[in-house]
């Protein structure tokens, strides 16, 4: 296996500057759909961008004694490291290359057959994510607009707080557990919802196998709790409930939470606009001709814009 | 197993009183399996914090698990709750998995003074050969589907009985190897949940797949091999 010959490589943590995870040409959007006329473009012009391993935002010994540094040195240092090597391994010279991040990790989940890059693309996606969802001295409650959400969706925090834990135990092997943001959509593709209502935006709470994320399902992650054995075992061995109590406790970075919300209904708003505008000039491109020559000027504006 | 003796007696006992039906069911429940040798006997290979850890807390959780929802299952049949039947289904296959494949790989190791590490004899050291050139490149295969399987699970030698023909499998999670097949019997199993070797091996799975060859016991898997290929 690849993975084996980095993975013996000697402890080293070279703090780079980096571009993070993202890649310089992606949008910071989390959960964009991919549009095909922009991957192309990105395609010809990065052919060797590469993604970089970015440290956590805290040094690897500030989650102690909660988190240790060894956690951390083998958790980030080698296996968020092995996933972003192999990676870029394994994108290189292909279509994927060049993509931003997300999209690599929605076409290669591929509605759930998943290709060889998923595993690897998810993986470091999920952990820039987790990292970032903790912080030292995190814990404690949440507040405004995201406490009114989580009580609104789980009857209180006490009850939301349950109901990620129990997801989290009750993941059989290895995987996540997350809190989402389930904007109002239909998991059929091209489908409209008839009803859309403030209501269909909601929190759920989802756990998922090994790689995959929500980003798959749509959906706009929140918060992340890595339950793979690794990011426990040297501090926790057996005792998962444990390391889920801790976490919940000590370690969430509801700020960090609060701020992807706030970032998930601006998307979810505008996603809208631009469906509706979408609709609207579809219905209009059937009726009128002259719609027809405006929707290519468009396309060409675009294009010079590059 | 459990499951159907459950179901077998129920049709049987059907129509008898009900005093006699609770009384025929009285639930068998699981427990943990002594290993045939010491915790740090099979260092340094595996070390003996490790098999302490994976015998005493994670086998011995999946068989707490795995008695409460055989409890949880025969209230359910009794009531006839086909919703929370149906429901139990995806614990018994982990907790009872993970109880199988456990009790499976202890007695696929041994250490090295006991017999850890020799090559299989007769017919099962016969038919490795022909069916894999080798025992090295049985190994090499196994160490490599194990080294590639995501997340957590087991890499398996097994026995179709029916075609009588070695094969190799992975299986995820707790998943036992007749959910790739129901002709299919476990020779040997070796466990790549990081639980297994975490604490020695961290991240490097393959050094792990690597050393586990020097106490691996061929003895029950040679006997159900001739049990199943006379």
């Amino acid at each position: 296996m690849a993975a084996a010959a980095s993975m013996a490589t000697s402890l080293t943590f070279p703090l780079l500057p980096s571009q993070g995870l993202r890649g310089p040409f992606t949008s910071s959007l989390p959960c964009t759909i991919p549009q095909r006329r922009f991957w192309r473009k990105v395609a010809t012009n990065l052919i060797t961008a590469k993604f970089e391993l970015k440290p956590p935002p805290y040094t690897l010994n500030a989650l102690e004694p909660h988190m240790s540094r060894q956690t951390l040195e083998y958790h980030w240092g080698k296996h968020h490291r092995t996933y972003v090597e192999n990676l870029n391994k394994q994108i290189a010279g292909t279509e994927l290359e060049g993509l931003p991040l997300e999209d690599i990790i929605i076409v290669s989940y591929n509605n759930g057959d998943i290709l060889p890059a998923f595993n690897n693309a998810a993986q470091a996606w999920n952990h820039d994510f987790f990292w970032e969802s903790m912080k030292p001295g995190g814990g404690g409650k949440p507040s405004g607009d995201l406490l009114d959400l989580i009580e609104r969706d789980f009857g209180s925090f006490e009850q939301f707080i349950q109901e990620f834990k129990s997801a989290a135990a009750a993941q059989f092997g290895s995987g996540w557990a997350w809190l989402a943001y389930k904007a109002n959509r239909l998991d059929v593709e091209n489908a409209v919802n008839p009803w859309p209502s403030e209501k269909d935006k909601k929190l759920v709470v989802v756990k998922s196998p090994n790689a995959v994320n929500p980003l798959v399902w749509d959906y706009f992650p929140l918060l992340t709790i890595d339950v793979w054995e690794h990011a426990y075992y040297l501090d926790f061995q057996n005792r998962r409930p444990d390391y889920i109590s801790m976490f919940m406790e000590k370690l969430i970075s509801w700020e960090a939470v609060s701020a992807r919300l706030e970032k998930a209904k601006a998307l979810a708003a505008e996603r809208e606009m631009e469906e509706e505008r979408r609709k609207k000039e579809e219905e209009e491109k059937q009726t009128d001709g002259e719609a027809v020559e405006m929707y290519l000027d468009s396309d060409t504006d675009d294009s010079e814009a590059e | 197993m459990a499951l159907r003796s459950l179901a077998t007696r129920k049709t049987l006992t059907l129509g008898l009183n009900s005093t006699r039906l609770t009384q025929s069911r009285a639930l068998q429940t699981f427990s943990l399996p002594d290993l045939p040798y010491d915790y740090g006997a099979l260092e340094p290979a595996i070390s003996g914090e490790i098999m302490q850890l994976h015998h005493q807390k994670h086998h011995q959780t999946y068989i707490t698990n795995y008695n409460k929802a055989l409890e949880q299952l025969h209230e359910a049949i009794q009531k006839g709750d086909s919703s929370t039947v149906v429901k139990l289904q995806s614990a018994i296959k982990f907790n009872g998995g993970g109880h199988i494949n456990h009790s499976i790989f202890w007695k696929n190791l041994a250490p090295i003074h006991e017999g850890g590490g020799e090559p299989p004899k007769g017919s099962l050291g016969w038919a490795i050969d022909t069916s894999f050139g080798s025992l090295e490149s049985l190994i090499q295969k196994m160490n490599a589907e194990g080294a590639a399987l995501q997340g957590s699970g087991w890499v398996w030698l097994g026995v179709d009985k029916e075609l009588k023909k070695l094969v190799i499998e992975t299986t995820a999670n707790q998943d036992p190897l007749v959910t790739k097949g129901p002709a299919l019997v476990p020779l040997l199993g070796i466990d790549v949940w990081e639980h297994a070797y975490y604490l020695q091996y961290k991240n490097v799975r393959p050094d792990y797949l690597k050393n586990i060859w020097k106490v691996i016991d061929w003895k029950y898997a040679s006997e159900v091999y001739e049990k199943e290929c006379p």
